[in-house]
């Protein structure tokens, strides 16, 4: 009875943060919110017994991913006027699809006999997920890695200043050394 | 009525519904990233809720963790998109920037 009042209490701090992180007019209340809606879903792993992937949501989600969201919205300064505007027309549309995107999903996850099993108390998975990455899933854990370095250099040389583009610096650099 | 897998099938189905509905709503290119992230969340829920309640096994939440190292690769590469777009326009509006030079 307590783990289903947890669980709803988790489910409300995942979803009425995510509302707004979606309808707020300010874009900075809606990265604050994202950090509730984080938070939740890292508690509800933790329900269901996934605490590495708990623990993994909030050092990369909250402590990495939200980090960088939250510069990017203050590094970039948007007009008042920009943000909003277009009438409730521009609501209909983006709310006609999702209403129906989460009907069909709810009618097909409450319609199906989904092939339950009993689940006994939850184990320690930490040491579990390591032997798979080391045994199972070495090909997609290497690889998974190879493309965390190339979107690294790759975020690396999109954010550079245009200057250091055309090479300027380095030909005044080499004139430097030649004349001295 | 216990919690069992179609709570978590429904909140991450709510989840979903709401990054979608962010996704197209937005103009803010940072927004539309937000509510990209709502709906990996949301996957990510039904990852780890599946792999407790009918798989029984660890295979759900390896690519649970997966999904979460995709999803941090690729905020930092939007991002940094954002930024550079950022600074040849001047405005982060997904609906201004239409072209393909300045």
């Amino acid at each position: 009875m307590t783990a289903d009042l947890i669980f709803y209490a988790l489910a409300l701090l995942t979803l009425v943060p995510a509302f707004w992180v979606v309808n707020s007019r300010n874009i900075v209340h809606a990265g604050f919110n994202l950090l509730f809606t984080l938070l939740g879903v890292a508690g509800l792993f933790a329900w269901l017994g996934a605490d590495f992937l708990a623990v993994t949501q909030l050092m990369v989600y909250v402590g990495g991913v939200l980090v960088l969201v939250l510069f990017t919205v203050m590094m970039t300064r948007v007009p008042r006027a920009e943000g909003s505007g277009g009438g409730a027309a521009r609501y209909l549309a983006p709310g006609v699809l999702a209403l129906g995107v989460f009907a069909l999903l709810f009618k097909v996850s409450s319609g199906t006999q989904w092939a339950v099993v009993e689940t006994g108390e939850p184990l320690p998975t930490t040491a579990i997920i390591g032997a798979n990455f080391m045994t199972n899933y070495i090909f997609p854990f290497e690889y998974v890695s190879l493309v965390l370095l190339v979107a690294l250099i790759g975020a690396a040389i999109l954010i550079r200043e245009p200057k250091g583009i055309s090479g300027d610096g380095d030909s005044e650099a080499g004139d430097a050394e030649v004349q001295s | 009525m216990t919690v069992g897998l179609t709570h978590f099938l429904t909140v991450s189905a709510l989840l979903f519904a709401l990054g979608l509905f962010g996704v197209m709503k937005r103009r803010n290119a940072v927004g539309i990233l937000m509510g990209v992230e709502l709906m990996l969340n949301a996957s990510n829920i039904n990852f780890v809720a599946f792999s407790r309640y009918v798989q029984h096994s660890i295979d759900g939440q390896i690519m649970a963790l997966f999904v979460i190292v995709l999803a941090a690769a690729e905020a930092a590469v939007a991002l940094a998109i954002v930024l550079a777009m950022y600074r040849n326009f001047g405005t982060v509006n997904a609906d201004t920037v239409s072209s393909l030079k300045r």
